[in-house]
C-alpha cells in the first residue's frame, strides 16, 4: 500500500468518529448516558428506537419530511428540465440575466426568507402543508436543478436534435422519446441533490409547519428542549434521518462529483 | 456551442420563471416593503425612509455579528480548501477503493443539519462526549457551552467535518478528468512530483476549485442550524453568526424594519461577492 492513502484513510475515520459516537449513545439507556463516559453501551437497549417507531408524533414525521421532499424533487426537476434545454440550445432576449438571477436565488441565505415566506404562505392557505414545504424548497433547488441540467445538457451534440427534427419528430416527442433517455443520468443527478438539499435544510421546514406537516427536523429540535435531555431518543432519531441519505447516495456514487461541479468536469 | 437565437425558448423558460419569481419576488418585495417603515401593530404603517438602514450601520450588534461571520468564512476556506485539495490528490485514481472512499467521504453532505448540529453537541459534551471528555483527558480545558474560544474549535470542526467532502468531491472530479498524456509528458520531461502539481494538475483544476471556494463562500455565510443547534449563538454572543442574528430579530422580537433592512443588506453582501465569482467562471470557462 502507498502511504499517501494514509491521508484518506485518516480522514475517513475523522468522518466515522461522530458517526459512531452518535450510534454509541442511540443503543444505550439514559441512565447509562448520564452516569457518565462510556466507549461502548454496557447495557444494549433498542428502546430509543422503540419509542421513535412507535410514537406517531415520531414516525409521521419522517413522514412527512419525505413526503414533501418527494414532491419537491419531482417539481423542480419537471420544470427545470424545459428551461435547462432552452439555456443549453437557445440564445434569447435576457437569457444571461435570468440565468444569473435564477442562480442568486440559491446564494439567497434561508434567512433572509423566513419572515416573508410565513406571511406568503399563511395568505394563501398553505401555512402547515406539505406543499407549503416543498414550495418554498423550489426557491433553491430549481436553480440547482438547471443548473446542473443544463451542464449535462451542453455535453450533449446539438447534432443529435437536428436529426431527429429531419426525421420528422416534433418538439415534444423528440424531447421526450430521444432527449431524456440520453440525459438520464443528468437527470438521476439533479433529482438526487433537489432530494439531498430539501431533506437537509431545517429553518424554512421548521417555520412553515406547526403540526399537520411537522417534520422530523422540527420534531427533533422540539423534544430536545421539551423533555429536559433526552440523549438517547435525540441520537436514535438522527441515526434514523441518516438512512435515507446513505440509500441514495450508493446509486449516484460515481456521478456525485459531476453534480457539485454542475455538470461541469 | 454555438447557439441559435430563438425568442420562443422562453415559452421553455416560463414555468421556472413563474415558479421562481413567486418565490423570490414577493418576499423580496414585503422585504423592501417592511425596510423603509415603520409599524405599531394593527397592520398600521408609516414612512420612515432610510432610518432603519442608517440605524443599522450603527448597530454594534450586527457590525459584531458581521465580523464573527467573516472570520468564520474565511478560516473556514482557508481550512477547507487546501485540506480538500491535499486529501483529493491522495486518493487512489482507480480501483474498487475509490467508490468505498466516494460514498463514506460523501455521507456528511447528506446528513440534516440540525442533526449535525446534535452529532456534534453529544460529541463534544465535556463529561460523556468522545472529543470533550478526551480534550479534558488530555489536559486541555474544554467546556463548549462556557469558554468561547472552545465553542469557536467546536464550531469549526464540524463545518470541516460536514463540508470539506465537498471540496475532496470536486477535487477528485477534476483530478480523473486530465488525460493521461499530460503525465506521460511530464515524466518524459523528467518532472518532479511538485512540478507536476504545479504545472499540470493546479492550473487544471483552476475551474473546480472556482466552484468549491463559490460553493463554500455562500453555504458558509448563510449557515445557521448547525450553530443554533450546537451552542445556540453563545456562550455569550460569541458564536451568533449573521443569521442566527437576522432570525432572532425577525421572528424573535419582531422588529421588522431592522430585521428587513438587515436582510437587504446581508442579501447584497453575498450577492455582490457572488457575482464577482460567477463572472470569474464563467471567463475561465470561455477560454
Amino acid at each position: 500500500m502507498k502511504k499517501r492513502y494514509l491521508v484518506p484513510i485518516v480522514y475517513i475515520i475523522f468522518l466515522m468518529l461522530p458517526i459512531y459516537w452518535l450510534l454509541n449513545m442511540s443503543f444505550k439507556t439514559t441512565n447509562e448516558i448520564l452516569g457518565g463516559f462510556t466507549a461502548f453501551p454496557r447495557e444494549f437497549t433498542l428502546d430509543s428506537y422503540r419509542t421513535i417507531l412507535t410514537d406517531p408524533t415520531w414516525y409521521m414525521a419522517y413522514v412527512h419530511s419525505l413526503i414533501y421532499v418527494c414532491i419537491n424533487t419531482v417539481l423542480s426537476v419537471s420544470v427545470a428540465l424545459p428551461a435547462a434545454y432552452a439555456f443549453s440550445r437557445y440564445r434569447f432576449l435576457g437569457d444571461k440575466h435570468l440565468f444569473f438571477w435564477l442562480l442568486s436565488n440559491r446564494m439567497a441565505p434561508p434567512a433572509v426568507f423566513v419572515l416573508p415566506f410565513v406571511q406568503l404562505y399563511s395568505s394563501v392557505g398553505l401555512f402547515d402543508t406539505h406543499l407549503a414545504v416543498a414550495l418554498a424548497h423550489t426557491l433553491f433547488n430549481i436553480p440547482l436543478a438547471v443548473w446542473i441540467l443544463e451542464g449535462f445538457m451542453s455535453g450533449v451534440p446539438k447534432e443529435l436534435d437536428e436529426t431527429a427534427y429531419v426525421d420528422g419528430y416534433s418538439f415534444p416527442a423528440f424531447f421526450i422519446k430521444i432527449f431524456l433517455p440520453t440525459i438520464s443520468a443528468g437527470i438521476g443527478v439533479a433529482a438526487f441533490f433537489c432530494f439531498m438539499f430539501s431533506w437537509v435544510e431545517m429553518l424554512l421546514a421548521k417555520n412553515l409547519t406547526s403540526v399537520a406537516a411537522k417534520p422530523i427536523v422540527a420534531a427533533m429540535t422540539k423534544t430536545a428542549s421539551a423533555s429536559g435531555y433526552e440523549l438517547g431518543l435525540l441520537a436514535a432519531a438522527g441515526v434514523l434521518t441518516l438512512i435515507p441519505g446513505a440509500i441514495v447516495i450508493y446509486f449516484v456514487r460515481n456521478y456525485i462529483a459531476k453534480g457539485f461541479a454542475l455538470g461541469r468536469v | 456551442m454555438n447557439k441559435t437565437v430563438n425568442n420562443r425558448a422562453w415559452w421553455l423558460v416560463l414555468p421556472v420563471f413563474a415558479m421562481v419569481a413567486f418565490n423570490a419576488l414577493i418576499p423580496l418585495i414585503t422585504v423592501v416593503n417592511y425596510s423603509v417603515q415603520e409599524t405599531f401593530g394593527n397592520n398600521e404603517f408609516f414612512w420612515s425612509g432610510t432610518t432603519w438602514f442608517k440605524q443599522l450601520l450603527h448597530d454594534d450588534q450586527f457590525i459584531d455579528s458581521l465580523q464573527r461571520q467573516i472570520i468564520f468564512t474565511a478560516t473556514v476556506l482557508v481550512i477547507q480548501i487546501p485540506l480538500g485539495l491535499v486529501i483529493a490528490l491522495c486518493m487512489p485514481r482507480s480501483g474498487p477503493w475509490v467508490s468505498v472512499c466516494l460514498v463514506l467521504m460523501s455521507l456528511p453532505l447528506l446528513v440534516p443539519w440540525n442533526v449535525v448540529g446534535s452529532m456534534w453537541n453529544i460529541m463534544a459534551l465535556p463529561d460523556i462526549g468522545l472529543l470533550g471528555k478526551g480534550l479534558n483527558a488530555l489536559g486541555i480545558p474544554f467546556n463548549y457551552t462556557r469558554q468561547p474560544v472552545s465553542a469557536w474549535f467546536t464550531v469549526i470542526l464540524m463545518d470541516v467535518w460536514h463540508w470539506t467532502s465537498l471540496v475532496v468531491l470536486l477535487c477528485y472530479a477534476g483530478l480523473v478528468s486530465i488525460p493521461d498524456a499530460y503525465y506521460q509528458a511530464a515524466r518524459v520531461d523528467g518532472a518532479g512530483p511538485w512540478a507536476v502539481f504545479r504545472y499540470i494538475q493546479l492550473p487544471k483544476l483552476k475551474h473546480v476549485l472556482t466552484i468549491a471556494i463559490l460553493l463554500r463562500f455562500m453555504d458558509s455565510f448563510m449557515i445557521y442550524t448547525e450553530v443554533i443547534v450546537l451552542t445556540g449563538g453563545g456562550p455569550g454572543s460569541t458564536t451568533k453568526f449573521l443569521s442566527i442574528d437576522l432570525v432572532q430579530k425577525a421572528l424573535g422580537g419582531f422588529d421588522l424594519g431592522p430585521a428587513a433592512a438587515m436582510s437587504i443588506v446581508y442579501f447584497l453582501i453575498i450577492l455582490l461577492l457572488s457575482w464577482l465569482f460567477y463572472t470569474l467562471m464563467m471567463r475561465s470557462e470561455a477560454k
